[in-house]
């Protein structure tokens, strides 16, 4: 499959363009880097592919067609604070359901413990955290995913216990993953090809 | 000597679990830290492991229901909780996490002014502190939702500065900043310390901790099980004494990338011995059965009985 992104641009109110003319094909199976300074839009960027913000110009599209507005978003993101991404009241099972019920499988590989799942968000650390926020996106209809900062927060060996994991699911499950982060070192490793400032953003 | 020594800190929480039955929660034990003027300590350890709880208890802002043992102690004396309330933003200056501390309907120029000490003219004090910041004049009729997250992050070193304070603990103050910002802020501390300050730089982010400090002092579940020269971290890490500190190195990115398993155990679990025994390749049953001794070694300190 293929995820096109299309002459996109994007502003707030009447400012001025937060970035217009983004071009962007993510491949399945591929593994794209994004990078860029604060305030260049990537988040709003991550929010617009994956259907949480409309863009006020451009389109993207999937194989040629628009996505679903009504059904199962196929282009799903990872936040960066795990713990702004759930709902407080609510317990990590129920969590782990709201966009479908995850196999057991992938709770393995994951290294989500049964324990975890009759407990309240703010009773797992935030690694923990963070995986449960990814086995919620993996559903079956999932096809890209996004990882805005995705382990940022986290320390150097949580941060490579989670992306081994991604890295392996990405590929058992043919996903694109689009990588956005300031670390230069981290999308060299993980990364197919990663785009510089100036390769996707034009003003 | 150092001007800022922490020795055998414990802090436990009580907490209401069910009605009225109450808990313990031992979040830090057996934590020892000591800074020297003109030096950047790096606090590192992941989220949980009690570093912003350090920090607190050194300035004595813990909440009511903490119970604090050990010993703090400032230029030699140890820091009782008046003496804590008397330097606190004067001799013992905080910088915060985030810019939700700036005072959201106060002009920033006007709040860099009240913490100057020590000078009597506050607004030259605010005006030469951004000038060093390469912040434009204008900027002190700015409000805090209008800085962008690099100005705001120069905001609350400048306070720092302009108290005057001879100990800076810094919480967090890099995530989510880009290279060319986060260089700066990191640049900022490095100034501090070059001017006599000494400075806590608390952050789970090793790379950039490693960029600035003279040392680096590791956390897990609480307690601290290194302290290392900066210089240690280096190629396949042999130099490093803990086998945590090692696992820390081995994850980043740039070197092996390869993760060791497991989490870090929960406050409230009990854990006998080594708190590290339970993930660590070297773990015997004597480390199980008693926590190691912080000791001296090869111009550190290690809490594990197999390093040499």
């Amino acid at each position: 499959m293929l995820l096109k992104v299309r002459d996109l641009g994007f502003r707030y109110g009447k400012e001025k363009w937060l970035f217009r003319g983004v071009n962007l094909d993510l491949q399945s199976g591929e593994i794209v880097g994004l990078m860029g300074p604060s305030g260049s839009g990537k988040t709003t960027l991550a929010r617009i592919l994956s259907g949480y913000e409309n863009a006020h110009e451009g389109s993207v599209t999937l194989d040629g067609t628009a996505l679903p507005r009504s059904e199962y978003y196929p282009v799903q993101l990872v936040f960066q604070h795990p713990e702004k991404a759930v709902n407080g009241r609510w317990k990590i099972e129920k969590i782990l359901q709201e966009g479908c019920v995850p196999d057991q499988e992938l709770l393995v590989s994951l290294g989500i413990e049964k324990a975890w799942l009759s407990r309240w968000p703010h009773e797992l650390s935030g690694g923990e955290l963070q995986r449960i926020c990814i086995a919620r996106v993996l559903g079956p209809k999932t096809k890209f995913l996004i990882a805005d900062e995705m382990t940022t927060m986290l320390d150097p060996i949580t941060q490579a216990q989670i992306w081994q994991v991604v890295l392996e699911i990405a590929q058992k499950r043919n996903l694109g993953v689009l990588v956005i982060s300031h670390e230069r070192s981290l999308l060299q490793r993980v990364c197919h090809r990663v785009l510089g400032w100036d390769e996707w953003r034009m003003l | 000597m150092a001007i800022l020594e922490v020795k055998d800190l414990a802090i436990s929480f009580d907490q209401y679990t069910k009605g009225l039955r109450r808990e313990q929660l031992r979040t830090i034990r057996n934590l020892d830290l000591a800074i020297n003027e003109g030096e950047i300590v790096a606090v590192i350890g992941s989220s949980g492991s009690g570093k912003s709880l350090l920090a607190h208890a050194i300035l004595g802002i813990l909440p009511k229901n903490a119970k604090v043992s050990g010993t703090i102690r400032y230029a030699g004396e140890v820091l009782t909780p008046a003496r804590q309330a008397a330097l606190r933003g004067k001799e013992i200056a905080l910088i915060p996490q985030s810019v939700n501390f700036l005072d959201p309907l106060m002009r920033v120029g006007e709040q860099v002014r009240t913490s100057v000490r020590n000078q009597t003219n506050a607004a030259q004090a605010q005006k030469d502190i951004f000038k060093r910041y390469h912040l434009r004049p204008e900027v002190e009729k700015l409000y805090p939702f209008q800085l962008s997250g690099g100005m705001a992050r120069r905001m609350l070193v400048s306070m720092a500065m302009v108290s005057g304070a001879k100990v800076i603990i810094a919480d967090e103050p890099t995530p989510g900043l880009d290279p060319l910002v986060m260089k700066e802020a990191l640049c900022c501390f490095r100034e501090l310390a070059d001017d006599g300050c000494a400075v806590m730089l608390i952050t789970h982010d090793l790379e950039s901790a490693l960029q600035i400090a003279d040392r680096i002092a590791v956390f897990y579940a609480g307690t601290t099980v290194e302290v290392a020269p900066v210089e240690n971290f280096v190629g396949t890490g042999d130099a490093l004494r803990h086998p945590y500190t090692k696992a820390l190195w081995t994850a980043l990115p740039q070197n092996q990338f390869s993760p060791i398993a497991g989490t870090q155990p929960q406050p409230n679990t009990f854990i006998s011995g080594c708190c590290f025994s339970p993930r660590c390749g070297l773990a015997t049953s004597a480390c199980r059965q008693e926590q190691p001794e912080m000791r001296e070694l090869r111009g550190g300190m290690v809490r594990c009985i197999h390093a040499s």
